[in-house]
C-alpha cells in the first residue's frame, strides 16, 4: 500500500515535471529566458566572453577541459591547506595529498567517491567552498554537454554547438541554485542540520551519556548533493545519517531531486529536435529498465537477511541490516535503485549489507552505462550513444541507411560511439582485475568470500560510472585505491565527454537528411526495444563474468557464511 | 589556452563565492530564521531527538544496537556487538554502518550474540533489535520494537505494563503523510516520556521504584 502510493506519487511528480521542467530547460538553452540577465551579464564581463559568440566542437570540449583541470587543482588546493583557512570549528588538519588528490577528482568528475568520513575530516570550508561548489560545478558541466550534444542533432550545416562558458553559467544560475535552495528549505524544516556552530556537546542526565553530535550547513548541500545527481554526503553515513536526510518525506523528495533532471531532459530532447515523439521513446527506455530493476531490487530487500534469519530471527519486514527504521526496506530499497541508476551515489542504507540479489540489482544498474534515467546531463548522452548504436545495428539487420533525426551515422558516428560506450567496462574490468591480482587491492575489502570480490567489483563499477555509490566497507583510503580510483573516474567522465562533443560537432556540421519511405524509425516501440536490447548486450556480455564471481555466487551459496 | 585558463580560474572564483558561500549563508540565514531547532541539530534537554544513545539499563528503552547503543561494550553479558567500531562508527560523533555482508559470518556471529542479549533480558527480540542501522545512530525503533521490550522495562521500572503500552502509542508515528517511510517511535521522546511518568506516579508509589 505505502510503496503503491509512494510510486504512483513519484510517476505522477515526474510526470509533470518532465514535461514543465523540460520546457524549460529547453527555453534556457535557447536563450529565450533572461529573468537573471542582471546578474549574467555581469558574469560575462569578467569572464571577458561574448554570449552571442558560439564555439567550435574543439574550443567547446578544450574550455571544459581546461575548466575542470583548474577545478580539480582549486578543490585539491582548499583541501590540503583547511588547517589554515577559516570555517573550521573542529580545528581539522589539512587532508593527506592522495586522498586530496581522489577527493577533488571525484568531486569535479561528479562521482562524489568518499574515501572520508566527512565530519571528522573535512571543515565546514571545505565542505561549502570546494565540495559543495563542485556539485554546482559537475551537475552544469554535465548538462552543458548532453545539450551540446542534442545541439548537434538539431542543427544543419553548423560550425558550433554552443559557448561553454555561457551554458554553465546559465544552468547554474537559471536551472541548480533556485531548485537547490527551495529544497534544501523542506531539508531544513524536517530536521536536517544548517549551521556554521561546530559541533554541539549534550550530556543526558537520564542515562548518563555524553555526545558530540556532528553538525555543519548540511541540509543546502543536501539538496545539490540530490538534485546535481551528486551524492556526496556531509556525513559519513550520507542520506542514513538523520541530521542529513531526517524523515519519510526528505527520503523521496531525495528520490524525486535525483530523477528530476535526468528524466526532464528527455522531453529538453525532443523539443530542441523538434519531435517530442523521439524524447518520449528515450524515456521509455529509461522508464522500462528503471521499473524491473526496481521490482526486482524492492522485492529481493523484503526477503530476509541470510545470517538474521540463520541466528533464529525472522522478519515480516524484510532485510533490516544497515537500514533505518524510519525508512524501511521498501523506501530504503527503492532509493538505492534510484541512486544507482542515476550516478548519484546516495546512500541511505548500508548497500553492502544488501541480499546478494538486492546488491546484484545496484551493481548491474550501473553496470548499463548509467543511463537509466543515468546522471544529469551524462544519462541523456550515454543513452544518446547507444541510440545511435542501435539506428547502427538495426541499419545492419535489415540493410538500411543508418540516420538518427535526420542525420547520418557513418563511420566516424559509428566510431566515436563505440568508444564512448567500450570506454568504461575497459576502464572498469581492468582496475577490478589489477585490485584483485594486487596485495595492496586485495588488502580492501571488510567482508571474506565472494562478498569481498563484489566490494571490489563494485568500488570500480561505481567510479569508472561517476556514480560514487560503495560497498562502503572496502578501505578506500590507501594509496592504491586512492590512486586507481581517481584515473577509473576520469577516464569514466572525460573519456566519454570529448567523444561525445566531437559527435556534437560532426553531427552538427551535417545537413538534413530528407526522411524517405527507407528511413529506419527511430521514434516507435520496436526502437525501444532495440535500444533497450543494446544496453542490456553491452552492460550484460561485459559484466556477467565479473558479476558470476561476486553476487550471484553469493545468492547461490544457500546455508554458506564467509 | 591561455584565454581558457583565465576563464576558468574567473568562474572557478565566482562559483566558490555565489555557489559556495553566498547560497550556504543564505541558507543558513533562512534556516535559522525560520526552524532553528531543526538547524541547530533538534536538540532538547536530554540529547538530539534525530540521534541515538546508549540506553543500556533495563529501565530504558533500548534503541537499536549501533555502536552508540547498549552492546559496544557490555562486559557484563560478554557481548561484543553493534558496529565494528574499525570501519567508520566507534568515532565519537562519527556516523557509519557495519558494512558487513549478507552472508557474513562476523553478522552471524554479532546476531546470535544479540539475540543471546535479549533473552537474558527477557525479551524476545524483532529484526531491528538485532540488527545495526545505515547511520549507526538510528534514533528510531518500530512501535513493535518498543512493545517487545515492555515485560523489562515494567519489571525494572515498576510502571505498570498497560502504561507502558500507552506511552508507546502515545509516540508512535505512522508513515509520513500516511505513506512515506515507516512506522517509528523516536527513542529519546519514548524514554523522556517515561521518565515523565515515573515523575508524576513516584510519590504514589514511593519506594516500589528500582533503579537497576
Amino acid at each position: 500500500m505505502g510503496l503503491a502510493l509512494t510510486l504512483l506519487t513519484l510517476v505522477v511528480a515526474l510526470a509533470i515535471t518532465w514535461r514543465l521542467l523540460g520546457s524549460y530547460i529547453a527555453a534556457l538553452f535557447d536563450g529565450r529566458l533572461h529573468f537573471l540577465s542582471a546578474i549574467e551579464r555581469p558574469v560575462y564581463r569578467l569572464l571577458g566572453t561574448d554570449p552571442s559568440h558560439e564555439q567550435s566542437w574543439k574550443r567547446y570540449a578544450g574550455a571544459l577541459v581546461v575548466f575542470s583541470a583548474v577545478s580539480l587543482a582549486i578543490t585539491y588546493a582548499v583541501l590540503r591547506l583547511q588547517g589554515h583557512l577559516p570555517l573550521n570549528p573542529q580545528h581539522l588538519r589539512g587532508v593527506a595529498p592522495v586522498l586530496s588528490f581522489n577527493t577533488a577528482v571525484s568531486f569535479v568528475t561528479n562521482t562524489n567517491w568518499q574515501n572520508y568520513a566527512g565530519e571528522t575530516t573535512m571543515s565546514y570550508f571545505s565542505q561549502v567552498g570546494a565540495l559543495m561548489v563542485q556539485q554546482f560545478v559537475s551537475a552544469a558541466v554535465g548538462i552543458a554537454v548532453a545539450v551540446a550534444l542534442v545541439r548537434g542533432f538539431a542543427r544543419r550545416g553548423s560550425s558550433t554547438i554552443g559557448n561553454f562558458w555561457v551554458d554553465i553559467t546559465r544552468t547554474m544560475l537559471y536551472l541548480l541554485v533556485p531548485i537547490a535552495f527551495l529544497t534544501g528549505v523542506v531539508f531544513v524544516a524536517q530536521g536536517a542540520v544548517q549551521t556554521f556552530a561546530g559541533p554541539a556537546t549534550v550530556h543526558d542526565v537520564l542515562n548518563g551519556v555524553t555526545q558530540v553530535i556532528a553538525r555543519g550547513p548540511a541540509a543546502f548541500m543536501e539538496s545539490i548533493k540530490q538534485l546535481g545527481t551528486n551524492g556526496g554526503g556531509f556525513f559519513n553515513a550520507n542520506s542514513a545519517m538523520p541530521l542529513e536526510n531526517p524523515t519519510g518525506l526528505t527520503n523521496f523528495l531525495s528520490i524525486y531531486l535525483v530523477l528530476a533532471i535526468p528524466v526532464a531532459l528527455t522531453y529538453t530532447f525532443g523539443k530542441m529536435v523538434g519531435s517530442v515523439r523521439h524524447g518520449v521513446a528515450l524515456v521509455s527506455v529509461m522508464i522500462l529498465l528503471f521499473g524491473a530493476w526496481a521490482s526486482v531490487t524492492i522485492a529481493a530487500e523484503h526477503q530476509n537477511n541470510p545470517a538474521v534469519a540463520a541466528a533464529g530471527v525472522t522478519s515480516h519486514v524484510g532485510n533490516t541490516v544497515g537500514k533505518e527504521v524510519r525508512f524501511g526496506d521498501t523506501s530504503s530499497a527503492l532509493f538505492a535503485v534510484a541512486s544507482t541508476q542515476t550516478s548519484t551515489g546516495s546512500a541511505d542504507a548500508s548497500y553492502d549489507s544488501f541480499t546478494p540479489l538486492g546488491g546484484l540489482g545496484l551493481m548491474s544498474g550501473m553496470m548499463m552505462g548509467e543511463v537509466t534515467p543515468g546522471g544529469v546531463g551524462s544519462g541523456l548522452y550515454t543513452l544518446l550513444i547507444y541510440a545511435i548504436i542501435a539506428v547502427f545495428i538495426g541499419g545492419l539487420m535489415i540493410g538500411r541507411t543508418p540516420e538518427y533525426l535526420g542525420k547520418k551515422i557513418q563511420a566516424r558516428e559509428v566510431k566515436l560511439a563505440g568508444l564512448a560506450a567500450l570506454v568504461m567496462p575497459l576502464a572498469v574490468l581492468i582496475a577490478t582485475a589489477l585490485a584483485v591480482s594486487t596485495a595492496s587491492g586485495r588488502a580492501g575489502p571488510l567482508n571474506a568470500g565472494p562478498h569481498g570480490f563484489s566490494e571490489i567489483l563494485y568500488a570500480f563499477t561505481s567510479q569508472g560510472n561517476n556514480n560514487g555509490s560503495a560497498f562502503a566497507g572496502l578501505s578506500g583510503n590507501t594509496p592504491f585505491y586512492n590512486v586507481v580510483g581517481a584515473i577509473d573516474m576520469l577516464i569514466g567522465r572525460f573519456a566519454i565527454i570529448v567523444p561525445v562533443l566531437a559527435l556534437a560537432g560532426s553531427l552538427a556540421a551535417q545537413g538534413a537528411v530528407p526522411e524517405s519511405l527507407g528511413t529506419f524509425r527511430t521514434d516507435n516501440g520496436m526502437f525501444v526495444g532495440l535500444t533497450i536490447g543494446v544496453v542490456l548486450i553491452i552492460g550484460g556480455l561485459t559484466f556477467f563474468p565479473a558479476v558470476a564471481l561476486g553476487p550471484v555466487v553469493e545468492q547461490l551459496a544457500h546455508g554458506r557464511f564467509f | 589556452m591561455l584565454i581558457h585558463l583565465r576563464r576558468a580560474i574567473v568562474l572557478s572564483l565566482l562559483s566558490m563565492i555565489v555557489v559556495g558561500f553566498a547560497y550556504a549563508a543564505a541558507g543558513t540565514g533562512v534556516a535559522q530564521a525560520l526552524f532553528p531547532f531543526q538547524a541547530n541539530g533538534s536538540l532538547t534537554a536530554h540529547g538530539s531527538t534525530l540521534i541515538g544513545q546508549n540506553w543500556s539499563s533495563p529501565r530504558w528503552f533500548h534503541g537499536r544496537p549501533d555502536d552508540t547503543g547498549p552492546y559496544a561494550t557490555n562486559t557484563a553479558t560478554g557481548v561484543v556487538g553493534g558496529d565494528n567500531p574499525l570501519v567508520a562508527n566507534g568515532v565519537h560523533g562519527q556516523s557509519g554502518a557495519t558494512n558487513l555482508g549478507p552472508r557474513s559470518r562476523t553478522l552471524l556471529a554479532d546476531t546470535r550474540a544479540l539475540v543471546r542479549y535479549w533473552h537474558h533480558l527477557g525479551v524476545s527480540p524483532t529484526p531491528d533489535l538485532v540488527t545495526t542501522s545505515g547511520s549507526g545512530v538510528d534514533p528510531d525503533i518500530s512501535p513493535l520494537d518498543a512493545l517487545v521490550q515492555i515485560p523489562m522495562v515494567a519489571r525494572a521500572t515498576g510502571v505498570a505494563p498497560s502504561a507502558l503500552r500507552a506511552l508507546i502509542a502515545r509516540h508512535s508515528h505512522g508513515p509520513q503523510f500516511g505513506f512515506l517511510g515507516a512506522s517509528y517511535v523516536d527513542v529519546l521522546r519514548l524514554n523522556e516520556g517515561l521518565a515523565r511518568l515515573e515523575s508524576r506516579s513516584t510519590p504514589r508509589r514511593g519506594p516500589s521504584r528500582t533503579a537497576s
